[in-house]
């Protein structure tokens, strides 16, 4: 097979398509008033911004007052925890509760809580990336602030049962926020039935620009500014609106939200070709995390005895864009943490990779990437004293 | 991760791979939990190092050091290999991310490893010669399971 560009890095962020630019367009250049001014040029941008506003929530069925735009899904994040931490601590709630494999946006802000003299509980994370709603159950407290558990995890991709984890946060009336970055676009998600507090949401992921998101605040809750300053964002959130930007989220959650079943299922089929292929071919070599509860374009295998970032520049070279876990990792020299919380040894999560597909990719794409991958796991192999060692065990 | 196109270059064209069936110097250093481990095979005649390999599990930079540094040690003298240092294996890449400058260490540490070895084999004490070796020299600090 020929050469080709593969993008299979949706996880990590997704190219702006065409009609969320033309949304975005006309606010980049006559659209430009300022939604706080009188006149009518900023009447229209608060027209805008008001519509996105309904878009946005009908994609989550919420209620546009429910809807809060933010510069990305890290500050969605930090303000509804540290929204309801500061929050709760006034009624004498200092004790959060999380998991061992969210985000670094939720888990340093958490550890970034525990200094300020909050208790957090860490959830740990079974073999297949997955809690279930009795461990949160069992550990609430009478003084837990907020539950804050990822909807599907970045890394793995596995899914958490979240509507299960919002009847028990429910139930106990402890608040309940979710980081659905990953999640928003790949399932239909309603937070009035799953019983959702907050939910996290980031625009790049869906196919808008980068450094907007979102955070969905359910009417009843409250937490404390985040940002202080002007009077946007029903005073809650202050700081120009990002106009276009937003206007671009809105679009794109509605697209996403369109035939997302059918959508999904093709990235689904794309995604078992490459999980079986590449399990079928190339020898001692996992797949990480659930394979039920699983986003439907993503996945993550284990190879033994090569290191993950060799891995992604020979897949670089042959036009393949994938991931070793998460990019905000890749400066680090530490295996993921998502890894070693199912419980991969240390050397076998150095060599990983993460693969997530999206509406744009082809079948045409998963054949060239199941050409490639095995080649370059051998070729890895073939120089790694590592795996010179397994063999010889294997031999013996 | 910016790499100069010369570690690109040995690492997708690594120089020397593999093993040497009468290699009379072995050494290996690092550690897989920390993610790279170098072995370096040398053939040595009459105080030259005539001919070199080495296998490494690593990322690009870990393969591109290894490589350059069986580039500067082949046919070279023993006292030309001992005076190897990882500095001269980082300005012979053009440079290396500041993250990865322990993978030029490992190479170091690796030729050295191997010397020491050959002297080894020898029946001489390498240690007043090749110096202590670190098998494992960049302490991959944040890494829990490990307690070096």
């Amino acid at each position: 097979m020929e050469k080709r560009f593969v993008y299979a890095d949706h996880s990590a962020t997704t190219p702006i398509s065409k009609p969320v630019l033309n949304a975005m367009l006309p606010y980049l250049t006559e659209g430009y008033g300022n939604p706080s001014s009188i006149y009518s040029k900023g009447r229209e941008a608060k027209k805008a911004l008001e519509a996105a506003r309904e878009q946005t929530a009908a994609a989550l069925g919420a209620k546009p007052s429910e809807i809060f735009f933010t510069s990305c899904g890290t500050e969605s994040d930090n303000w509804a925890i540290k929204g309801a931490a500061s929050a709760g601590a006034r009624k004498g709630k200092k004790h959060l509760i999380t998991t061992n494999f969210e985000h670094h946006a939720v888990l340093h802000t958490m550890q970034a809580l525990e200094k300020d003299g909050f208790e957090v509980t860490y959830l740990p994370v079974d073999a297949e990336g997955l809690i279930t709603a009795q461990q949160v159950q069992e550990a609430i407290r009478p003084d837990t602030a907020l539950v804050s558990i990822m909807y599907a995890n970045n890394e793995i991709g596995t899914v958490l049962p979240i509507a299960e984890i919002g009847a028990v946060c429910r139930d106990a009336g402890v608040l309940f926020h979710t980081d659905a970055v990953q999640a928003v676009g790949q399932f239909p998600i309603d937070v009035v039935r799953q019983k959702i507090d907050m939910l996290s949401l980031s625009g790049h992921k869906i196919n808008a620009p980068k450094g907007v998101g979102a955070l969905y605040i359910r009417n009843g809750v409250a937490i404390d500014t985040f940002m202080h300053g002007g009077a946007q964002e029903r005073t809650k959130r202050a700081g120009t609106e990002n106009l276009a930007s937003i206007m671009g989220l809105a679009a794109a959650i509605t697209i996403a939200n369109f035939e997302i079943e059918e959508r999904a299922e093709r990235r689904r089929a794309m995604r078992d070709k490459l999980i079986d292929g590449i399990l079928s071919t190339v020898p001692r070599c996992r797949l990480n995390g659930s394979r039920e509860h699983r986003l439907p374009g993503s996945l993550n295998l284990s190879f033994e005895g090569i290191e993950g970032e060799s891995l992604l520049l020979l897949l670089d070279m042959n036009g393949i864009c994938a991931s070793s876990g998460s990019a905000c990792t890749s400066g680090s020299l530490d295996p993921s943490h998502v890894l070693l919380a199912i419980g991969l040894p240390h050397e076998i999560a150095h060599g990983s990779l993460r693969i997530s597909l999206g509406d744009e990719n082809t079948m045409e794409d998963v054949a060239y990437i199941l050409e490639v991958l095995p080649g370059i796991v051998q070729r890895l192999r073939a120089m790694s004293p590592v795996w010179e060692k397994l063999m010889q065990e294997e031999t013996k | 991760m910016l790499y100069s196109q010369k570690v690109l270059d040995h690492f997708s064209n690594p120089r020397n791979v593999g093993e040497l069936a009468d290699a009379n110097g072995i050494g290996e250093v690092g550690n897989a939990v920390c993610g790279d481990i170098m072995k370096m095979y040398l053939k040595i005649e009459n105080g030259i190092i005539q001919d070199v390999r080495f296998k490494t599990f690593g990322c690009g930079a870990a393969i591109a050091t290894s490589s350059m540094a069986t580039e500067l040690i082949k046919g070279k003298s023993i006292d030309e290999a001992l005076q190897l240092s990882n500095k001269a294996v980082v300005a012979a890449l053009d440079g290396l991310p500041p993250a990865k400058i322990h993978c030029s260490v490992l190479a170091e540490q690796a030729v050295r490893a191997a010397l020491s070895d050959y002297y080894r084999r020898q029946g001489v004490d390498p240690e007043p010669i090749v110096g202590k070796i670190e098998e494992d020299p960049h302490h991959c600090e944040s890494c829990d399971t490990c307690s070096h």
